[in-house]
């Protein structure tokens, strides 16, 4: 089996436009939700989120570009950029043929979707523009970082609600550690704040009307957000060989199904997925200094998520450090744990603990050292990456310092 | 029919009871309905009388609504159909 390590990492997302940015925030305890602006937002009960500001696609992209990108894939093609130029790789010829791209997304083109149903249903038009499908397809995205960057290798999209970035980062991994692929392009994206995205949210009766509060006994549910996180893994050897900056090393993963509710989550699963990563990682729990939680500020996940940390760690659940990044940039669905992931690596390669923000007063039920509100210094060898979503599909991946 | 026997009738329809069983003392525990199946019952009351429920599942003890009792759900949903005036 090859080590695996990461040599570039790339965001956009409501704290920053780029990784300095964004850690810089996190750094700072800065909050990046706020009023959403959209069209229509009036008619909307919930009118708060973590949007992306100041993104002038239009200076980035052509015309024709802006007519096949989606602003989820608008999102990945910048983040790719900033990673795959940190990495120093330029894919070409045998490099090229085995390194693919693999890439998490929840709802794909939502906001194509919407605006084309608007078109077509209130507007009465009765043509749409030629590329709405593959504009809006989930697999758009990765398709058009693989055009870019010329990778040739195996190339998908995966789509497990909230925890798609965390699985397809999962398959990324186990196919440089084969020896399948040299180096991959992995993270997600979600871009669903847009009328009918943020409506269809609002009916399900979850999401936080003023704060996302994570762990805090006030807390009354999540918020959502938007934007990327995209990474270059590579085979240790070979980022060794060129010199390659290294972020941090993959060092296991595990993914596990509740098979059990469709929207409550379960504590057995998420324990199952979290053990499952530290024995494919061959670490001992106690190794474990900090993690990054799924922490949506939801009543149900945060406790329950507490309860299996418990369950996991025993005694030394009391001792890692634990913190819910959604508190600044909300919940960016399909792309959330590849925007968690930079949290982690800060915590490995900074020293620095990203805090959770918003936190008020204690849970009892969540009675363990959640970094509240500021962020702090701490050294950290093992790190950990909870992603559980909706349907029970639960994926856990744990890194190491290098 | 009033307002009592449609929201009886909603609920009945989502417990798969029949109306007769529905009374007002009931609690949702008693009729089996859990969180999923109150957030349904909480939108077809809402597209019945048109109006907006203020209900967090998050917090649904806490929440401007009570939904302890059948009987309680049914005052609650009189007052917001009078503010609507």
């Amino acid at each position: 089996m090859k080590r695996v390590v990461i040599t570039g990492a790339g965001t956009i997302n409501a704290l920053g436009q780029n990784v300095p940015d964004t850690l810089e925030a996190m750094r700072e305890g800065r909050c990046g939700i706020g009023p959403l602006e959209f069209r229509d937002v009036e008619r909307l009960q919930i009118q708060i989120g973590g949007q992306v500001r100041g993104f002038e696609a239009e200076g980035l992209y052509n015309r024709q570009q802006m007519s096949l990108y989606d602003r989820f894939t608008q999102f990945t093609l910048a983040a790719a950029n900033e990673a795959i130029a940190q990495s120093g790789l330029v894919f070409s010829g045998e490099l090229a043929a085995t390194s693919g791209v693999v890439l998490g997304t929840a709802g794909g083109g939502v906001s194509t979707w919407d605006d084309n149903y608007r078109a077509v249903y209130e507007e009465g038009k009765n043509r749409v523009h030629p590329f709405v499908v593959p504009k809006l397809m989930n697999n758009a995205a990765a398709s058009h970082v693989s055009m870019d960057h010329n990778l040739k290798g195996p190339s998908f999209t995966v789509s497990t609600a909230c925890a798609s970035s965390n699985h397809a980062m999962a398959q990324a991994f186990m196919m440089v550690r084969s020896g399948m692929a040299r180096a991959m392009v992995s993270g997600g994206s979600e871009s669903m704040l847009c009328f009918g995205g943020v409506k269809a949210w609002e009916g399900l009766r979850v999401m936080s009307r003023d704060a996302c509060r994570p762990f805090s006994a006030n807390r009354n549910g999540m918020v959502q957000g938007e934007g990327a996180g995209i990474f270059v893994f590579e085979e240790y050897e070979h980022a060794k060989a060129r010199g390659a900056d290294i972020l941090c090393e993959i060092v296991g993963f595990a993914m596990s199904s509740d098979a059990s509710d469709i929207v409550m989550p379960s504590k057995n699963g998420a324990a199952r997925a979290m053990s499952g990563a530290l024995n494919d990682a061959r670490i001992d729990r106690d190794m474990v200094g900090y993690i990054n939680a799924h922490g949506t500020g939801t009543a149900a996940n945060d406790k329950t998520e507490c309860a299996a940390v418990a369950d996991v760690f025993g005694p030394h659940a009391d001792r890692l450090m634990i913190s819910s990044t959604k508190s600044m940039h909300g919940h960016l669905i399909g792309g959330t744990g590849a925007v968690e992931l930079l949290a982690c690596i800060m915590a490995l390669r900074d020293g620095v603990i990203a805090p959770t923000i918003g936190y008020e007063e204690p849970d009892p039920e969540c009675a363990l050292d959640v970094v509240p509100n500021e962020a702090r210094d701490a050294k950290v060898t093992v790190a950990l990456s909870n992603a559980f979503a909706f349907g029970g599909m639960n994926a856990v991946i744990a890194l190491r310092k290098i | 029919m009033n307002i009592k026997d449609q929201v009886i009738a909603i609920i009945a329809e989502q417990a798969v009871l029949e109306p007769a069983d529905v009374t007002l003392d009931s609690t949702l525990d008693d009729l089996g309905i859990d969180s999923l199946g109150l957030v349904e019952s909480i939108f077809s009351i809402e597209e019945a009388f048109d109006i907006t429920i203020p209900f967090n599942a998050n917090a649904p003890s806490e929440s401007d609504f009570d939904i302890s009792s059948v009987a309680a759900i049914i005052a609650g949903i009189e007052r917001l159909i009078s503010e609507k005036g």
